[in-house]
């Protein structure tokens, strides 16, 4: 904190000194933090490295294409995301409508598929779904199961956005001559999003997570082409420790973004 | 003041509203003349607001008629949803601009965004001449040079000037206030009663809810006192004010001159 108005200099001094005490702290708190990490971490990789003979020729040789497969892995979570979000907007309206029967089909499809395991959809959609004649490349199919499974969890968050809009903003709207229709486009979606961003910012990262379950499908993503290379070369251990080393830096990376979006939006100046 | 008194610009019949078995509004009938300013007084819970928002339907009075400019609605709770109920409520609310005491301006948008939505998106106006409007009423209550400005950015006292000019930019017959300056800092109070006077003495047809007696001394035509559910007492501000006759107006003017 800045001192109001203008200090003496000891006093400015003195005001220094302790902003200056504050930030030592913090750098060595950051420092010795840091430092727990990497001395866990190194640890953890010595152990493997003694007991479970690790090939680091392993390692250099299949590490670029198992990497190469993160690419997908991000593809695919951010067209699923997409695709959830949109059925989550639908899915919102719908539990919010007044009809019955677009209520009813949109409470369906938020029970069905949060009664089910996601993996039983994902094989629903790579195993039954061709017995009805519906054949999708895995790469899409992937997709719309994992699209359709996020959009039912976040239709509640949506909905919640949604109502967390403040009734004064469609009273405004209402009193301005806005139909409902406009209404919800214009004043009241577009305020649900920026409050339910951070909500689509977390599920983000989970997704990229739970996309390594569309391996099953044949999809070249980080696991399939972890486990493949793995078995191939009987080195499943290390084929693994890759590709769960790339999800967590991938987790990492995505949660400093989302940390910060998040509070960009608490403070929300718009 | 406004010598000439127009024609009748809003007329509430027999207004009654039930909030489950709470009867709130037991009857109440008024009349606002073209250029005129009407002021609603009464004691918290007397029912002002529920009138006021009966006025444009955001609450369907459960009995009664209201007409602003050429639009009549007749109240019918058991249709309230049926589609050319609701058309008939939006046409009368076009007529109607308000004033909340929260503001409720739209946050996503900037003051003249605010100002111009309604406008282009509900009336089909061009924007470029929606712009134009919205700036002229922006010159008006003193906020042009705010008009970039996202709502969050301003003071309350701006905040309720934008939201006037929101309203006026939707040209309305009439004005309606619900206590435009009971959310404010008491320094920002000021600066929203001297636009609302200034509307007021240019001939704008005001409906306000305030207990700003300066601002009914200088701007209402008359006062009407309200006290569970009825008008107990209406007449010019001189003769509420000073002279009240009815016992309950008395005691609830007390307050304010003690
Ligand atoms: N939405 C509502 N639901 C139930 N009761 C309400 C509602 N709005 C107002 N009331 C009741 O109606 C009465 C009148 O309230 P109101 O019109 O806000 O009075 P005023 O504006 O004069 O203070 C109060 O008893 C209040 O509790
Ligand atoms: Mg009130």
């Amino acid at each position: 904190m800045a001192a109001a108005g203008p200090v003496a200099g000891t006093d400015a001094l003195i005001l220094d000194r302790i902003a200056a005490a504050h930030r030592a702290d913090r750098r060595s708190f950051l420092f010795k933090f840091a430092l727990t990490w990497v001395a866990l971490v190194g640890a953890l990789g010595l152990v493997l490295g003694l007991t479970g003979n690790i090939s680091t020729e392993f390692i250099a040789s299949a590490g670029p294409f198992i990497l190469g497969g993160a690419t997908i892995t991000i593809f695919v979570s951010i067209t699923s995301i997409l695709l959830a979000v949109v059925l989550a907007i639908l899915g919102a309206l719908g539990r919010l409508s007044a009809s019955p029967v677009i209520n009813g089909i949109a409470s369906l499809y938020v029970s069905l598929v949060r009664g089910t395991p996601l993996i039983v959809q994902i094989l629903f959609v790579y195993l039954a779904l061709p017995q009805v004649g519906i054949v999708l490349d895995v790469v899409h199919g992937g997709i719309l199961a994992l699209g359709f499974n996020y959009g039912a969890y976040m239709t509640e968050i949506f909905r919640a956005g949604i109502q967390a809009v403040p009734s004064g903003q469609r009273e405004a709207a209402q009193a301005l001559g806005m139909k409902d229709g406009a209404l919800m486009r214009r004043i009241v979606l577009p305020q649900a999003v920026r409050i339910v961003i951070p909500a689509i910012g977390n599920d983000f990262i989970a997704m990229i997570k739970d996309s390594a379950l569309i391996y099953l499908l044949g999809v070249q993503e980080l696991l399939w082409r972890a486990s493949t290379i793995g078995r191939q070369r009987l080195a499943s251990l290390e084929a693994l420790l890759i590709a769960a080393t790339i999800y967590w830096v991938l987790t990492i990376i995505f949660s400093f973004f989302q940390e910060r979006l998040e509070r960009r939006m608490a403070r929300g100046d718009r | 003041m406004t010598a000439e008194l127009g024609e009748v610009v809003v007329a509430a019949t027999d207004i009654e509203k039930y909030f489950g078995a709470n009867h709130v509004l037991r009857g109440v009938t008024l009349e606002v003349r073209k250029h005129e300013t009407i002021v609603l007084i009464g004691r918290s819970g007397s029912g002002k607001t529920t009138m006021l928002r009966c006025l444009n339907f955001l609450e369907e009075p459960t009995v009664g008629t209201v007409s602003i400019g050429d639009i009549t609605v007749h109240a019918d709770p058991l249709r309230a949803r049926t589609r050319a109920h609701k058309e008939q409520i939006r046409r009368l609310r076009l007529q109607a601009g308000m004033v909340f005491q929260e503001f409720n301006l739209f946050p996503h948008m900037t003051v003249l965004q605010n100002c111009i939505e309604a406008p282009t998106r509900v009336r089909g106006m061009a924007k470029a001449q929606a712009v134009e409007l919205a700036e002229s009423y922006l010159e008006k209550v003193r906020l042009i040079d705010k008009r970039d400005e996202y709502p969050a950015r301003l003071s309350g006292g701006q905040k309720q000037r934008a939201a006037i000019a929101r309203a006026l930019t939707n040209e309305p017959k009439v004005m309606m206030f619900d206590e435009p300056t009971s959310a404010l800092d008491p320094e920002l109070v000021g600066e929203v009663l001297q636009v609302m006077e200034d509307l007021a003495h240019e001939g704008s047809t005001m409906v306000v809810v305030s207990h700003e007696l300066s601002f009914c001394r200088e701007a209402a035509a008359r006062i009407l006192f309200m006290e569970d559910g009825v008008i107990v007492e209406e007449g010019t501000p001189e003769a509420i004010l000073e002279a009240p006759q009815d016992e309950r107006t008395r005691q609830f003017l007390r307050r304010f001159t003690a």
